[in-house]
């Protein structure tokens, strides 16, 4: 029964582990006419590495939109949080609402109207743009899952700070931002993954080669391949991609499945 | 006038304590202040494009070129539009067949690991792990799997399954089956995940008093944990069913809506509208109109979950 148990168990996991296993063995290995000729090394990733701008672009652009995306969407939804936790004020039930709404509607449906926007906003083929709208996307569950956390805090711990003269915001910066601590690392490996990974918003709102970021990029790679596409170097591309967001996701393991939860009880 | 005797009693209180009234409208002005980043965001790049999408959908409206209001013709000529329709046939297929694999084994999968005991740990983190990988990178990853290059021919070879390399991408039902396949490797974990947290809220007395009263395992699943489990499971469906709705990386990255066009999703028509055909309008109102059957979908699902519980 044990045994069973522990067999079926460890045959499933090398059957989810398999293939990105396999990508990880076929980046190092060697194919005639690839950058790896023979053998294993890093044959592959040097020959996608020199693709189009260089690998160094794509990743200086992923990791500017991933950081402007996680540092944005953390202080909107760490002031917004706050004022939904904290405050009445007029329009506050509309904007919670207004804000949870941005779930119910298509990715495509907005994009195309951004597509506008930001054009005339003088934000077209721009990180900062897309950055914005990551931000945007990332809202509803950002101040979903901070409002909770702001709720969670007593409110004695502020109060205590307020009767000392301290403004509510600087109450909010000494105090209550290390209570919420954990909300706020949850909202931020969402917001990293989403913003690394995301390739329909790049894929719409950029248009310059040199602006891509990597899933864009590794993919725009395997259209310009002309003739036999070279598998090595494209696994190549899915590790650099990948690997960041596996083992961001192993050390917050923990703080990934509390955004479940939290989720969760909205259902 | 007891409507005006009110009225003019809740002036009186006001004006006996200013003190208070300034201190809720201090209240409010910070709440206005600490709530203004979320309300610029969530107005310019998600209420205005979302009415712009609506008079876009109203316009002839190129790329390039100034629009010219010409409603209600990108409507009336979805009809027509054949690769859209085929879409829609491919994309609900695609949904129920998604939808029904992924969710029973997700519950299966949950189910398995909902126990706590030694090394348990390890298999959830095992079966999550592919959704710590972008959905566009799983893609691309399954491009190779799937190739002449890939694994899975020789391993079938090998154990004797398959006598010759399969095709795996290369007729309709197997570019449909390989990509459902890849999905289902993407998403399991990341669907029993959600269910974990609805086995979890259910508490363990429950099931010690269905030990005790001698149910078996079968009853104990179909009478306790399904009934309990129903508002997650909802929600989980909910979550697939719109996500296969609105397919687009996996088809536009792993089967190019090949071969011949059997594999095209709705969103993959709606791109394809405005920025290969250059027509925004027309994408406009194939979104207008996807975002229309969506809401009241997620309406009637939400229905259907208010009257469950």
């Amino acid at each position: 029964m044990k045994l069973g148990y522990y067999t079926t168990g460890a045959a499933l996991s090398i059957l989810f582990l398999f293939p990105l296993l396999w990508g990880g063995y076929e980046s190092f290995r060697g194919q005639p006419g690839s950058g790896q000729e023979s053998g294993f090394g890093f044959g592959n990733y040097t020959r996608m590495a020199d693709y189009g701008e260089g690998i160094a672009t794509y990743l200086i652009n992923t990791a500017a939109v991933s950081a402007m995306t996680v540092v944005g969407t953390l202080l909107v939804s760490a002031l917004g949080g706050y004022a939904f936790a904290r405050f009445r004020f007029p329009g506050k039930e509309a904007l919670f609402l207004a804000t949870l709404a941005i779930l119910m509607v298509p990715y495509a449906t907005i994009l195309i109207p951004l597509y506008v926007v930001l054009g005339h906003l003088g934000l077209q083929n721009s990180l900062v743009g897309l950055s914005l709208v990551m931000i945007m996307f990332q809202l509803p569950f950002a101040i979903f899952m901070m409002r909770n956390s702001f709720e969670a805090v007593p409110r004695e711990l502020e109060e205590a700070a307020l009767v000392d003269g301290c403004t509510t915001f600087s109450a909010l910066r000494r105090i209550l931002l290390r209570a919420v601590r954990p909300g706020l690392i949850t909202v931020g490996l969402f917001a990293f993954l989403a913003s690394w990974n995301d390739f329909f918003a790049p894929l719409i709102l950029l248009s310059d080669g040199d602006k891509f970021t990597l899933p864009v990029a590794v993919v725009a790679m395997r259209e310009r391949s002309f003739g036999a596409i070279d598998y090595g170097a494209l696994e190549a591309g899915v590790m650099v991609m990948a690997l960041p967001c596996v083992i961001l996701f192993l050390v917050l393991q923990r703080h990934y499945v509390r955004g479940f939860t939290a989720g969760a009880l909205r259902g | 006038m007891s409507l005006g005797g009110g009225v003019s009693t809740a002036q009186a209180r006001l004006e006996r304590r200013p003190a208070r009234l300034s201190l809720a409208r201090r209240e409010s002005l910070k709440g206005l202040g600490y709530s203004a980043p979320t309300a610029v965001i969530v107005g310019v790049f998600f209420l205005l494009p979302l009415v712009l999408v609506v008079w876009m959908s109203m316009n002839r409206w190129r790329i390039l070129g100034s629009p010219t209001f010409n409603f209600p013709d990108n409507y009336t000529k979805i009809p027509d539009n054949q690769l859209f329709l085929d879409s829609v046939t491919f994309t609900l297929k695609y949904t129920a067949i998604t939808t029904v694999l992924l969710s029973g084994i997700a519950l299966a999968l949950a189910l398995s690991v909902q126990n706590q005991r030694p090394g348990v740990g390890l298999f959830r983190t095992a079966y999550f792990l592919p959704g710590a990988v972008g959905f566009a990178a799983a893609s691309l990853l399954f491009y190779g799997f799937y190739s002449q290059t890939g694994p899975l021919d020789s391993i079938l070879m090998d154990l004797g399954i398959a006598d010759e390399p399969i095709n795996w991408l290369g007729t309709p039902n197997a570019a449909l089956f390989s990509t459902i396949g890849m999905v289902i490797w993407r998403f399991a974990g990341f669907n029993m995940l959600i269910l974990l947290t609805g086995l979890q809220a259910i508490p363990t007395e429950v099931y010690e008093a269905a030990r005790s009263d001698g149910a078996s395992r079968w009853q104990t699943f179909r009478y306790i944990t399904l009934p309990l489990l129903r508002s997650t499971i909802a929600l989980m469906l909910v979550i697939s069913i719109t996500g296969s709705l609105l397919a687009f990386d996996q088809f536009f990255i792993l089967t190019r809506g090949g071969p011949d066009g059997t594999t095209v999703s709705m969103v993959m028509v709606i791109f394809r509208e405005g920025f290969t055909r250059f027509d925004l309008g027309s994408a406009a109102a194939l979104s207008v109109l996807l975002l229309v059957v969506l809401v009241v979908l997620n309406v009637i699902q939400l229905r259907v979950l208010g009257r469950e519980r």
